[in-house]
């Protein structure tokens, strides 16, 4: 408003001058006339001001560019080349903001801290105490979820660059009970030449397509019936990874990793070697505006001694290869009112060594297929599909915790979402379960929730 | 399936093996600072611009294309002031290209050369899809051109001094040309001056401030909000008070709530290319504004 009264006040000094001019130049002319007329002259003139002033407005925006230009030149940081009209006429009842005050202080470097908080509701028709998955030992982490209320994992990531070349992130999680783990805890280069990039510390692997992302990033509140049997849910460990990214025009990403060895399927390492290994080859390109897809070969060699699950104890090798396809859609390439996500992958294990001291050797393999559809705005749908195929072992061993007793575990989830925006969500799960002899119906509630800085989503 | 995917490869490796003809490879964020990074750059660069004018910025797929595109960059022109904040970090992050890291100059973000408005006052996402920096929304002002193309004439420059007397020689004549077109679509803009107009989402101020225009309300209760039924009962018992002249929004919005409101008040609905590619007539930085300005002045009749 005051900005528009003065310009109403300088079209009426101009107008003014202007008239004073006219009065000169024609002093025969009436002094006194209808103010329409007058009215009329100062809109002209308005007009003509307004017009004058935003010129001269984009000559003097482009002499100051051309001034933080050479200022620019002098001092490495980008100079601000202040916005020319200042005009301001908002009607929304915010109030006027002001730009904060930004005072250097010893917190300034601070690295950037989100926190994930979730929590969860299940209700299953049998005791998750006593759940198996016959031919398939657990590792603990694989394990289902306790019936009733419970506080799931909280998350904590401290991330910040290092220095010009480093860049780190630490992951704490708390689990229900109190007890904190290093999630994750990794050093990553962010300057080195042709395409690679160095990881070291304790991260998780990026095999398959799902094995990287956290809890929190995953499409259904658990991981499909595949990397919960063959990898304890989520393969991670100490190690370091290698990544270069071809400078093709499509991508093309490949890797290695050598891990410590000491997680599941691995287990016991306490040797100068690295016992675990990996390999994988990711690539992926859009069809067209609407789809894009991802495909990945991974594979992953781990050393088990006496690894344990349960009763059992396990010493010898597992290698498994996984191949994942996921494709992506979302109308004209705006994923926020619809969008389309389906993924499948393919897992097979070879195991050979000494299953409680006695011979073993299984090939294992599994799948699972899963389709999330956001149908509205914060609306989504799921529904995944997996399976496990088992082997069944050597005589002696028959009727132990390696024996699939001839059946094909599998698993059917169906999915409802809400967001309430890109940083909370409330799900509820419908898994109908026959990996056990006896089959289970499990529901569940989770709200998931993330705070702090924006984090950049993975595709 | 197999052989487009090797014929695809054997081409990949040619180009990679023949180098690339021009001398900057630009990765553009948006189509508009494609369109300008071709003014400034003409030949001597080679420009890939991420999203397309349908696309909205603040929501993009990290897909394994862009990823792709990053990694041979010499340079990002991306707006910054967090529009990307969700998705270009993590493309940064997996490019490996030490050019295009945070803090490398070949980071050249439009908004650090244009004073930002609406600067929020504190930071609470309480408040909705805020900007620490201000408003990023900073193309739907063509002044804002004059300085942002002068500032890349100078990075181009910088980055490849070779050519910098072509890229400082482009941008005169950009300027020249340009300021020109803003004397022209000033005085076709002129009826807009002081219209009161409704928005769907807080992507207009820099638009508002050059045409004069008056924002009266916005159609989300805060930024990145989307709507209820009942705020937008809110919003129609405000224009029964302070009517409004139009509601625009942007080619990649939901078109629902503008037509909902606009339908209910009898006030045209218009939908602006907001980026070259928006609309059909927008293809290129002249045309984009020519065709915003024909929308509101066809909406103002």
């Amino acid at each position: 408003m005051p900005r528009s009264a003065s310009r109403l006040a300088i079209a009426v000094f101009a107008a003014g001058i202007s008239a004073t001019s006219q009065a000169n130049a024609a002093p025969a002319k009436p002094t006194v006339t209808d103010l329409a007329t007058l009215q009329q002259q100062i809109n002209a003139l308005r007009g003509d001001y307004e017009t004058k002033i935003s010129e001269l407005e984009t000559r003097l925006k482009a002499a100051e560019a051309e001034l933080a230009a050479a200022h620019a030149a002098a001092t490495p940081a980008p100079q601000l080349a202040p916005e020319a009209s200042s005009e301001v006429v908002i009607a929304d009842s915010e109030a006027e903001p002001s730009p904060a005050a930004v005072t250097p202080s010893q917190n300034a470097m601070n690295p950037g801290v989100s926190v994930v908080l979730n929590g969860n509701y299940v209700a299953r028709t049998r005791d998750a105490a006593f759940a198996s998955i016959p031919g398939f030992p657990l590792s603990d982490n694989a394990g289902p979820e306790r019936r009733g209320l419970s506080l799931g994992e909280s998350e904590v990531t401290f991330g910040a660059n290092v220095d010009p070349y480093l860049s780190a992130a630490l992951t704490v999680s708390f689990d229900g009970d109190g007890g904190a783990s290093v999630e994750e805890g990794f050093v990553q280069t962010t300057a080195l030449p042709a395409g690679l990039t160095v990881k070291a510390g304790r991260f998780y692997s990026a095999i398959g397509y799902l094995n990287e992302r956290h809890g929190h990033n995953w499409s259904f509140i658990d991981m499909p019936l595949p990397y919960r049997a063959l990898l304890g849910s989520q393969y991670g460990d100490d190690g370091v990874q290698v990544r270069w990214l071809a400078p093709t025009p499509f991508f093309l990403e490949a890797g290695a990793e050598i891990f410590r060895g000491d997680r599941f399927p691995g287990g016991g390492s306490d040797k100068n070697r690295a016992q675990a290994q990996s390999l994988f080859l990711h690539t992926g390109s859009d069809i067209n505006d609407d789809s894009s897809w991802l495909g990945a070969v991974s594979y992953l060699h781990t050393a088990a001694r006496d690894r344990v699950t349960g009763a059992d104890s396990f010493s010898g090798e597992n290698g498994i290869g996984i191949a994942s396809l996921v494709y992506k859609w979302a109308p004209g390439g705006n994923p926020a009112q619809r969008n389309l996500t389906l993924s499948g992958e393919y897992f097979y294990d070879r195991q050979t060594g000494d299953f409680n001291a006695l011979l073993a050797k299984l090939n294992r393999s599994g799948w699972y297929a899963q389709g999330v559809y956001q149908f509205t705005n914060r609306w989504s749908l799921g529904l995944r599909y997996g399976s496990l195929n088992g082997d069944r072992p050597a005589k002696v061993l028959l009727k132990s915790a390696l024996d699939d007793l001839g059946r094909d575990p599998k698993a059917i989830t169906g999915l409802l979402e809400y967001d309430t925006s890109e940083f909370a969500r409330l799900r509820m799960q419908f898994t109908h379960d026959e990996t056990d002899l006896k089959a289970n119906d499990e529901l569940r509630f989770q709200y998931t929730v993330v705070y702090g800085p924006h984090g950049a989503h993975r595709y | 399936m197999i052989k487009p995917m090797l014929s695809a490869m054997i081409a990949a490796l040619t180009v990679g093996l023949a180098g690339p003809a021009a001398a900057l490879q630009v990765f553009a964020c948006e189509p508009e600072w494609g369109a300008l990074a071709h003014e400034i750059g003409g030949d001597k660069v080679s420009v890939y611009v991420a999203t397309t004018g349908v696309q909205d910025p603040h929501l993009i797929q990290a897909r394994p294309s862009l990823i792709s595109k990053a990694r041979t960059a010499d340079v990002t022109v991306c707006t910054g002031a967090e529009l990307e904040i969700g998705w270009l970090p993590m493309i940064v992050s997996q490019s490996a290209n030490k050019k295009i890291m945070p803090g490398a100059r070949g980071v050249f973000q439009p908004t650090d050369y244009v004073h930002l408005l609406e600067t929020p006052a504190s930071l609470d996402r309480s408040q909705g899809d805020i900007h620490a920096g201000g408003n990023p929304h900073i193309q739907a002002d063509p002044r804002n051109m004059i300085p942002v193309g002068k500032a890349m004439a100078d990075r181009f420059a910088e980055l490849d001094p070779a050519n910098a007397g072509l890229y400082h020689g482009r941008y005169q004549t950009f300027l020249g040309n340009w300021q020109g077109a803003l004397k022209r679509w000033q005085a076709e803009a002129a009826p807009l001056r002081g219209v009161p107009i409704a928005v769907q989402h807080r992507s207009w101020i820099y638009l508002e401030t050059w045409l004069g225009l008056r924002r009266v309300i916005a159609l989300e209760p805060k930024p990145g909000v989307p709507a209820s039924s009942g705020y937008l009962a809110q919003v129609l018992e405000v224009l029964k008070k302070t009517p409004v002249k139009m509601i625009i929004r942007a080619a990649y919005e939901d078109d629902r709530p503008s037509t909902f409101v606009g339908g209910r008040a009898g006030v045209p609905a218009v939908m602006l290319p907001y980026t070259i590619g928006g609309t059909d007539q927008a293809k290129d930085l002249y045309s984009l504004y020519d065709d915003t300005l024909s929308r509101m002045l066809k909406a103002l009749k």
